[in-house]
């Protein structure tokens, strides 16, 4: 296996691996190219290039397919569900981490145990429960379910975090007078920052990308997510190929932005926690 | 110990968020299936009646193994293609000089997509009339090759398993590389000094001290085919056209639930999530306490 191969061996495992890397990648440029083209043109030459490149189906999407809207809700979902999850756990993972006090190891399993826990096995349960709480159609109520979903991960990663800082911070600034809040708040949180920058993003993608949950609480289109917007989309716009290429394109670019944007903040938070 | 009431500040919110909307729910759904049900109104306790009537009415007593045979079926071709290609990759690739990095930020670039839209996408690319893959077929001579592939009963949960290999492929081809980084080269030196040829190298040596990786890999894999959902429901609809061939355990748990349920919906569907759970969590446990005995005889 770690033999330099030589010859044709050699040529066979460049044109295999280039080859493969066309195969993953060709789809998404398929899907964007045929958003620049008119459907006439990517019904009679479906490999074509755009010859007088368009972005005329991206404003019918963006317009008449209401993508904006779903747009605005998952971000307002998303991100605020990301927000709430993590900063209810920086505060919980934080008190699990560095207090000691009766039921903590009981209470820290309690958390963890959501790890385990498949969320889709409470969806008609939890139908029942944002019915009952008026929560039903609800952005709110997606947002809150999403937050919590993100609970036992976050505070997971994090008290890891916490409990891996030194304690003489937290002792000077006790003898200083400083008080419990003001010692979490202005030393040991900014301390863990590059894991909250972790835990928020890795939060973002599965939510970013859920669509049971809308499919079952959301009712009215004003109100979709992206996800739950495009399977509306795609029954509604069977025969207009360039704005259902467009509207792949825009469910994919937000993602897309975010990752290029973050990937080294990721790294740097992931690094951060190793080797302690 | 500090005071309860900073105690309280820290902790309530998110205990609170947890239990009402994860805890609570979850333990809801075991409760729910012990019972029967009229519509939303609990009509007394019915044992195991509701995981019986999964097995015995009809359609669930066709339909439920029907989809169970499809998840297994999802999952054995996904370890044969998916996993055994991202392993041969993460071997091509380890040592691979000047382009190593793009290959495998190509390879896992689908990754990011959202499975719904990947689903959408190629039941596009796959179209028997206007999609780009026949065409392409076509244009290469191979007439006879193009299918309508996601509306033959034969071949569409196949492509469905090779769609969901080209979204996920860099995921264990990235889990195999970084295990083989942790193989010290002298393994490799040792198995060439004793004269062994490439294949009883990757055999002998190679693969054994790969069997955490595969162990991982095939886990994860066995938990995300038997809860797959929005990647077939945009292939296939909620009912895993064509004629059920494609009707996973996902698809047919939200018809039992919201769809077509009726009034015992409620009932039977908790008592089929709670059994997929039972299920996908037994198995999971069993297969890492086999691979972590596999583990230790290695040493």
């Amino acid at each position: 296996m770690t033999a330099r191969r030589r010859g044709p061996g050699r040529v066979a495992v460049h044109l295999l691996l280039w080859g493969y890397a066309a195969v993953a990648l060709l789809p998404l440029v398929v899907m964007v190219l045929g958003s620049l083209r008119p459907t006439g043109e990517i019904l009679t030459a479906p490999l074509g290039l755009p010859l007088s490149p368009t972005l005329g189906s991206y404003g019918r999407v963006w317009t008449e397919a209401s993508f904006g809207a779903y747009l605005l809700n998952s971000l307002i979902v998303t991100c605020g569900a990301v927000l709430l999850g993590t900063a209810v756990s920086a505060t919980a993972a934080y008190a699990l981490a560095r207090y000691d006090f009766p039921g903590n190891r009981l209470l820290g399993a309690y958390v963890l145990a959501g790890l385990m826990l498949p969320i889709r096995l409470g969806l008609v349960p939890i139908f029942y429960l944002m019915d009952s709480m008026g929560l039903i159609d609800s952005l709110l109520g997606l947002t809150l379910l999403y937050a919590a979903s993100g609970v036992p991960f976050c505070v997971f990663v994090l008290s890891a975090f916490y409990r891996s800082l030194p304690g003489e911070l937290e002792e000077a600034a006790r003898i200083d007078g400083a008080g419990e809040f003001r010692i979490f708040g202005r030393i040991m949180l900014p301390l863990v920052r590059p894991a909250l920058a972790s835990v928020t993003l890795f939060q973002f993608v599965p939510l970013w990308h859920e669509f049971l949950y809308p499919l079952v609480l959301l009712r009215s289109e004003e109100k979709f997510t992206i996800p739950r917007g495009l399977s509306q989309f795609f029954g509604e716009y069977t025969t207009d190929w360039s704005a259902l290429f467009a509207g792949l394109v825009l469910a994919t670019a937000p993602l897309f932005v975010l990752f290029v944007l973050a990937t080294k903040q990721i790294i740097a938070g992931l690094t951060a926690g190793m080797g302690r | 110990m500090p005071r309860w009431r900073v105690l309280v500040v820290f902790l309530l919110p998110a205990v609170l968020l947890y239990s009402v909307f994860i805890v609570y729910p979850l333990l809801s759904a075991f409760h729910y299936s012990f019972f029967e049900w009229r519509g939303i109104r609990q009509a007394g306790f019915a044992g195991l009646g509701n995981y019986r009537d999964l097995f015995t009415v009809y359609p669930y007593d066709r339909q439920l193994w029907r989809a169970f045979a499809h998840n297994a079926l999802f999952f054995a071709g996904t370890m044969l293609i998916q996993n055994t290609v991202g392993l041969l990759f993460a071997l091509l690739l380890f040592r691979y000089g000047r382009g190593r990095r793009f290959l495998q930020a190509a390879f896992t670039t689908p990754y990011l997509v959202d499975p719904l839209v990947v689903g959408y996408l190629w039941s596009l690319l796959l179209n028997p009339t206007f999609g780009p893959v026949n065409a392409l077929l076509e244009a290469a001579g191979l007439d006879s090759w193009a299918l309508p592939w996601l509306g033959d009963t034969r071949t569409a949960l196949p492509v469905i398993i090779v769609v969901n290999a080209w979204q996920w492929v860099g995921f264990p081809m990235l889990l195999f590389s970084a295990a083989l980084a942790g193989i010290p080269a002298e393994y490799h030196e040792a198995a060439r000094v004793d004269g062994a040829s490439a294949w009883q190298a990757f055999r002998r040596v190679t693969l054994p001290l790969l069997t955490p990786a595969i162990g991982v890999v095939s886990v994860l894999t066995f938990i995300g085919n038997f809860n797959a959902f929005g990647l077939v429901y945009a292939m296939a609809g909620s009912t895993g056209s064509p004629a059920g061939s494609t009707d996973v355990l996902g698809l047919l748990f939200y018809r039992v639930a919201f769809v077509e349920g009726g009034v015992e919906a409620i009932g039977r569907s908790s008592a089929l999530a709670v059994l997929m759970f039972v299920f996908v969590f037994g198995v999971s446990l069993l297969a890492g306490s086999y691979f972590r005995r596999r583990e230790r005889t290695l040493v």
